[in-house]
């Protein structure tokens, strides 16, 4: 079933219970009223499909159905009783009776109940103007509450306030149970629980606790399932409830998650998940609904600023100032070193048609094609491997498709930290019984998670990938499990039979890789067989995919998995990147790679090149241009001595940091543009301040495909969007650009790009969001690709030779890293540590093995320094054994830590993306900071002087330097 | 000096432990060591003749002759009497069992073994009857199984009175993708004054055990869960022996009988949590979950344990069964009357002189049961309210006595048999007390799931409380009655909408208790 946009669901109203899909429809007959419904709709939802609204508590639906608060009773004709209508399907020719006297006289008394033991405090209730029970009771026309109030009740229930973000006030509960449903049923998390039974029946965060030490991960589920101001945002706590409120897009992770901002005037009060969010429906993990704050953190950076040099004080200038600075320094470079010497990056972070237009400036205003972006350290072999198997650089499904799913590989991927909405439905997929695989060096939370069994927890050794998933691919062809009929009409013969003839070599066999995997050949061989005898099976992946020397291999390892065994090309299957940031898919789809122009189109590629030229009204560069390590490399070379950074921290996020550092101090102009001062700030010389997502209109692009509207609540804090800038930086160059708002942009990107031909943003209006292709052949967009063939005519499978990395225990470093995602923090930590998130993760530490730990006499909180061949840093040690022997895990969450002090320049041998997932290291115990953090910390304290100066402010450090 | 074996049947059940049967078997053997007498102690089942209990029977050519209720004390005499000769002289001699009015008037389909037997032995078993249903059931589709318990009327025992047959018929009907289905059995008997499953239980464990095994071959079900109240130890422990020799045996297993059918039996104890005798509760329960009500539909029938078709039944519903199969579906319809057919096995208790178990046809008057068998109260004052059917049902005045033990003669005066047990009280009884215990015994037990249960118990007590203290008591007399419908209509499942019901018969039939301040409440003579 392919789910599509139905224009008649209100997004903002609540029908009680959830919508149920089905051939079959039936007729009933509410008051009066006949009604055609999806069999398995409840009475409820078939009334409030029809705008007949039967009061109720305990029923929202985004819940099954619970039937705990009786409110919503009626009468059936035929039927004893009052049944209640949340929990009795709709039948055909059913006479439904929804207000009377009777029914009158039942709710009203179970109200005078409830109330009889809730406080009266509605005017100075943070509920008050958005409260159900309130609602109810004025529905039901409670006048009295016979019983008084003197009776046994909770009045006096303390208060938890643990939580940063919601407080938990008891003595407003209903104990409707709504908050641990969700907790259950969306989240997946299950922290929460009824305590007690009858009238002692409370809501308790995990045994008794508070929230914030138990089990809660803070999604907000729970909060917003509140029909009360029991558990209830702290900020309209503090300042009332919103006004007003715009549908917008996360900026955080590749899911996508829409929400509401609720306002008051221009201040964000909350977010809360929209529904009509055809990624998330209303759900919402910690980073999207709460760590909002960091947009207006003190620490913004709210006007331009250059300077001359990077040991001199930054000076504040206006926006023409600081854009004919940089205009000229770029110039000047240009003339001096060359028309190549210089180039940009576009942010995985900014809108689709933010990144276009930086490409668009770089290719079109620069003349060269030195244009890269994040995606080159996160995705690029995914667009690599994807492109060569499938003929096209993109994930195959919806995320909804995992509720089809029957086996479920999830390979180098973290979803519950990482992609804490889709794990969840992920999770929910499990719960109903669909096998789990995990392929991961760590333990992550998915392998041991409430209610989900995991069939087979692979424990590769980090650096096997290409071994394994040819192991895996043995066993299907060794073992006759390939699906025949789609590899005959779907496949490309040769290919196939080229890599049938490697697959099936004896060195491929999981008893033979064994060794090098670290994975038991027996369990290996039950993966297999579980994934290929799956009626759908689905692979998700992610970085710990990507981020190796074989990555791409590895990707084209996983969709010839997919090909082999027909799992392509319909709900329940597919390949399927997990992408890191927000934008990572419309960073890539915008041209954003040196070598090709938005759509994926290769700059060598004259026709192409020539409807750009057309467009653009300049002749383009048919050479491709610098990857990102490729300008580190150049720039220490003195060969590029300039560079635009928009929204992306390099200094932090790549690899090898001495390197990089060393690097940005080569150049001779270096202009960020962002919201804050982070780490590549502080080797720049013009700092163009940037807008968060809050204040710009544009569209992100999520992991699958789908493209989503951005919408500004809040006007920029310095005054232009992105776009605004780079346009008013392009004019500055003399290249004009003229846009008076992104929809024309992304007019410019359908005309030029033929998987966007249908894409407006009226179109997106209309349909609420749209998954590229969307052109003439599919005018409402691809949920699903490939449904009968690919864009290269037939699945292409590639021979993938497992080739060992470089990198590899030593004596010298007999330790392997791997780095990763917790689910508080994003990325370079910029802005989550600029909010409350920090009580979850306010360091990163490194995860190591008992025995490890054992053998170096390192306990927990004990300073370790980490050293490889490219450096050494010093982080607290967290002994776990989620970690296999050998293996150490950290995040990067923190510039100070260093992580990338340690990673080393290897990478994918196709695209550079790279090999973060792998570094031979030693740990040993160590008493004081690493040179290299002495050195970041004088640094950091001289860049922040710098800053100081041009505000002429001492104010508290900017938390980026902690 | 004899060198004959004498046999001597000591009950093992819960009552007559109660009552020092342990002790009793001890120093019975060591009475009888000490006079050289040759003596075989059978721990069997109880007779259900409560009030004899400990109920010494001594197996004699004419019979089984019967003493009780033996102490310590009556040893000695006892033997001297000639215990171990069947004499009859003794004053605690009961004479032949069979022939004790109590038991000889009784229809004993059910609980034709109970007593006689060791409840664990299969030999035992076997050679009353036992494990022929089953062997039939072997031998029939599931459809032919199905269709016998339709054509017994046999209607579930627990209280709902839901005809067995077709919720089996829907179970058998059920489509499940996972192909898996579930007998599950509700032995959480917490009902006050009911004892039969107990009984079932620990005198007669195959009974059970074969009636399950009928089931999960009706309608295609490979195993089935034993749901038992943690109260019960006794009858944990029987079960689990019977169980293993059962399956030891062949009766389970993989393989019953070599059948190449299976059907696989495990006994899951609860957590003394009263709600969790209502069957979506007790499934909950069993998968692991808090005790809570589910809401229906779905039926568990169609979607019960783990999301599977599950047949609930009590223990007295499923013990039927191999008479059933046995004798035939008619056989046991031959029993009651109008839609109530069968037997009932009848608990007496409470304030009563002979407590027991009765089991007759359905359409035995109430009165016959506490006059004729119990023989009034134990304290020997008039009875004044009688309780039938557990806590959440009616008490009724003598005025209902004569309603025949039938369930639409019940329905008829606002009252229903339930699980078939008696509580009776004497005159000294003060019903608005009876009243407040029910809300009381609601706020204990309530799961806490729906509001009016929830919510309206506490309330329910306070109300109560005003009351009988005489605050505003019309206005609170009204609120009750309203508080009383708010809990039938709104409630969940039958906790809440049944606990009014009591409430409701005493304010009926009682007002006079509702009508005066507590203290000189009641008709205290």
């Amino acid at each position: 079933m392919i789910q599509i946009f139905d224009p008649k669901v209100d997004y903002n109203k609540d029908y009680g219970t959830p919508a149920h899909v089905s051939e079959n429809l039936i007729t009933l007959e509410i008051d009066g009223k006949s009604i055609t419904v999806a069999e398995g709709t409840s009475v409820m939802r078939a009334a409030a499909e029809a705008d007949i609204n039967i009061p109720k508590l305990c029923a929202t639906d985004n819940l099954e159905a619970f039937g705990s608060c009786r409110i919503c009773a009626v009468e059936i004709e035929g039927r004893r009783g009052t049944p209640a209508s949340c929990t009795t399907p709709a039948e055909a020719g059913m006479k439904v009776t929804t207000q009377n006297k009777r029914l009158g006289k039942l709710r009203r008394n179970i109200m005078e109940l409830y109330i009889s033991d809730h406080p009266l405090d509605c005017l100075t209730c943070p509920a008050n103007g958005n409260c159900e029970l309130q609602d109810v009771a004025g529905e039901v026309g409670l006048r009295e509450v016979r019983y008084g109030f003197s009776g046994e009740n909770h009045l006096q229930a303390e208060k938890d306030h643990s939580n940063p973000y919601f407080s938990f006030d008891p003595s407003k509960c209903i104990v409707c149970s709504r908050c641990v449903r969700a907790c259950g049923e969306v989240q997946g998390t299950f922290a929460l629980t009824i305590d007690g039974r009858g009238f002692d029946s409370k809501v308790s965060p995990g045994q008794n606790q508070d929230f914030l030490d138990s089990e809660c991960v803070s999604c907000g589920a729970c909060v917003q399932a509140c029909p009360t101001s029991t558990l209830m945002e702290k900020s309209v706590i503090e300042v009332g409830q919103p006004e007003h409120s715009v549908v917008t897009t996360c900026a955080y992770c590749g899911v996508g998650c829409q929400f509401k901002a609720e306002m008051k005037g221009a201040e964000v009060i909350r977010m809360v998940p929209y529904k009509g969010g055809q990624a998330n429906h209303g759900h919402s993990c910690v980073k999207g609904r709460f760590a909002f704050g960091y947009a207006t953190h003190e620490d913004r950076i709210t006007k331009p600023m250059i300077r001359d040099s990077i040991d001199e004080p930054w000076q504040e200038v206006s926006w023409d100032e600081a854009l004919n600075f940089a205009a000229t320094k770029l110039r000047g470079i240009q003339e001096k070193y060359g028309r190549d010497s210089i180039g940009g990056i576009t942010s995985s972070r900014c809108t689709n048609e933010e990144t276009y237009l930086v490409q668009k400036l770089i290719r079109a205003a620069f003349g060269n094609n030195n244009t890269d972006t994040c995606a080159r350290v996160c995705h690029s072999p995914t667009g690599y491997g994807l492109k060569a198997t499938l003929g096209e650089s993109a994930g195959t499904q919806t995320f909804d498709s995992v509720m089809h799913a029957d086996a479920i590989m999830v390979i180098g991927a973290n979803p519950t930290d990482a992609h804490p909405v889709f794990g969840s439905l992920l999770k929910k997929r499990l719960r109903q019984g669909a096998k789990l695989i995990v392929a991961d060096p760590r333990r992550i939370d998915l392998v041991k998670t409430p209610h989900v069994e995991t069939h087979h927890h692979l424990t590769l050794r980090p650096g096997s990938n290409v071994a394994f998933v040819n192991a895996m691919a043995h066993v299907i062809m060794s073992e006759g499990l390939e699906d025949h009929d789609f590899i005959a009409k779907r496949c490309q013969t040769e290919a196939f039979n080229a890599w049938r003839h490697f697959i099936t070599e004896e060195r491929h066999s999981p008893e033979n890789t064994e060794a090098i995997t670290g994975i038991p050949a027996a369990e290996l061989r039950s993966a297999a067989r579980i994934y290929a005898n799956a009626k759908n099976a689905a692979i998700y992946y992610g970085l710990g995919v990507t981020e190796h020397s074989q990555g791409s291999s590895m990707v084209m390892g996983i969709a010839n998995l997919a090909l082999a065994t027909g799992n392509i090309g319909r709900e329940g299957v597919g390949v399927n990147p997990l992408r890191g940031q927000n934008n990572v898919q419309g960073s890539c789809d915008m041209g954003s790679f040196p070598h090709e122009l938005p759509g994926y189109q290769h700059v060598s590629d004259d026709a192409v090149r020539a409807r750009f030229e057309a467009v653009w009204g300049v002749k383009l560069d048919n050479e491709p241009g610098l990857r990102i390590p490729n300008m580190f490399d150049a720039a220490m070379d003195g060969t590029y001595k300039g560079m635009y950074c928009q929204g992306e921290d390099i200094a932090q996020s790549d690899p090898n940091t001495n390197h990089v550092h060393a690097a940005m101090r080569a150049l001779e102009c270096l202009i960020v543009q962002d919201i804050f001062l982070n780490e590549t700030a502080k080797f720049a010389h013009v700092f163009l301040p940037g807008s968060s997502f809050l204040e710009k209109d544009g569209t992100f692009t999520n992991a699958e495909r789908r493209i989503n509207r951005v919408r500004k609540v809040m006007p920029p804090l310095a005054g232009k969007q992105d776009w605004e800038v780079t346009q008013a930086l392009s004019n500055a160059l003399g290249y004009p650009m003229n846009y008076n708002h992104p929809s024309e942009i992304m007019d410019e990107i359908a005309l030029l790009t033929p998987t966007f031909s249908n894409v407006s943003y009226e179109k997106l209006e209309e349909m609420g969001s749209l998954q590229w292709p969307c052109n003439d052949d599919t005018p409402n967009g691809t949920p699903i690709m490939h449904l009968d063939s690919f864009p290269i005519g037939k699945g292409h499978f590639s021979i993938t030779e497992y080739v060992a990395t470089e990198e590899r225990s030593t004596r010298k470093y007999p330790l392997l890293l791997t780095t990763g995602r917790t689910l508080s923090q994003y990325n370079v930590g910029a802005q989550t540590r600029r909010t409350e998130n920090q009580v979850w993760h306010d360091d990163d530490v490194l995860e190591l093995h008992p025995q490890d730990a054992e053998d170096r006499g390192i306990k927990d909180n004990d300073w370790v320094g980490i050293t490889s061949r490219s450096g050494e840093t010093v982080m607290l040690a967290k002994v776990s054994d989620r970690m296999q022997p050998g293996v150490v895990y950290t995040t990067f969450h923190h510039p100070h830590s260093g992580a990338n002090v340690v990673t080393t320049d290897n990478s994918d041998w196709a695209t550079n993306c790279p090999e973060y997932k792998v570094t031979a290291i030693q740990v040993i115990k160590v008493n004081e900071p690493s040179e290299w953090q002495q050195r970041y910390h004088e640094f950091h304290q001289e860049q922040i002087g710098h800053l100081h100066s041009a505000r002429g402010d001492k104010r508290s450090e900017p938390v980026a330097g902690k | 000096m004899s060198t004959a074996v004498t046999r001597l049947f000591i009950p093992r059940d819960t009552t007559a432990l109660a009552m020092g049967a342990d002790r009793l078997a001890r120093e019975i053997a060591a009475e009888a060591d000490k006079r050289g007498e040759t003596v075989e102690i059978i721990r069997n089942g109880s007779r259900g003749m409560f009030w004899l209990e400990p109920l010494i029977e001594v197996e004699t050519p004419a019979g089984r002759i019967a003493y009780g209720p033996v102490d310590s004390q009556a040893i000695d005499s006892l033997f001297d009497q000639g215990l171990l000769q069947g004499e009859t002289s003794h004053p605690l001699c009961q004479g032949l069992t069979e022939a004790i009015p109590y038991l000889q008037k009784q229809q004993r389909l059910t609980f034709a073994r109970a007593g006689i037997t060791d409840p664990v032995s299969l030999d035992d078993y076997q050679q009353l009857d036992g494990f022929n249903g089953l062997k039939k059931a072997l031998q029939m589709d599931g459809q032919a199984i199905v269709d016998e318990v339709k054509a017994s009327g046999l209607r579930g025992r627990g209280g709902a009175a839901f005809p067995t047959g077709i919720k089996w018929q829907t179970v058998l009907d059920a489509v499940s993708p996972k192909q898996q289905k579930y007998i599950v059995c509700n032995a959480d008997e917490g009902d006050s004054g009911t004892f039969a499953d107990r009984m079932v239980m620990e005198a007669d464990p195959y009974m059970l055990i074969e009636g399950m095994t009928i089931a999960g071959l009706a309608v295609g079900a490979d195993q089935g869960y034993i749901y038992l109240r943690s109260e019960y130890p006794v009858a944990h422990q029987i079960l689990n022996e019977a169980i293993d020799k059962a399956e030891a045996a062949g009766f389970l297993g993989d393989n019953i009988l070599d059948s190449g059918k299976a059907f696989h039996l495990e006994v899951r104890l609860g957590a003394k949590a009263y709600i969790c005798g209502e069957e979506t509760s007790l499934l909950e329960s069993l998968e692991g979950k808090r005790g809570m009500v589910r809401a229906k539909p779905p039926l568990p029938a169609i979607v019960g344990l783990f999301g599977q078709p599950t047949i609930v039944n009590n223990v007295l519903s499923l013990a039927a069964v191999p008479y059933i199969l046995s004798k035939g579906g008619q056989a046991y319809a031959d029993y009651g009357m109008g839609r109530s057919l069968g037997t009932l096995p009848f608990q007496l208790a409470g304030n009563i002189k002979r407590g027991g178990l009765i089991e007759l046809a359905f359409g035995v008057t109430l009165r016959e049961l506490l006059e004729e068998y119990g023989g009034g109260t134990f304290t020997g004052r008039p009875m004044r309210a009688v309780q039938v059917g557990g806590p959440l049902c009616a008490y009724l005045p003598e005025s209902q006595w004569d309603t025949p033990m039938d369930y639409e003669s019940f329905q008829a005066v606002g009252a229903a048999l339930g699980h078939g047990g008696i509580v009776v009280f004497d005159d000294t009884v003060d019903m608005s007390a009876q009243a407040r215990f029910s809300m009381e015994f609601c706020v204990a037990e309530s799961c806490g799931k729906c509001t009016p249960c929830r919510i309206g118990s506490t309330r329910g007590v306070e109300v109560i409380d005003r009351i009988r203290n005489d605050e505003d008591r019309e206005a609170n007399m009204e609120l009750l009655e309203d508080l009383c419908e708010t809990m039938i209509y709104g409630s969940l499942c039958a906790m809440g909408g049944m606990t009014p019901f009591p409430v409701q018969s005493a304010v009926k039939h009682f007002p006079e208790d509702f009508n005066q301040p507590a203290q000189t409440n009641g008709a205290q003579s």
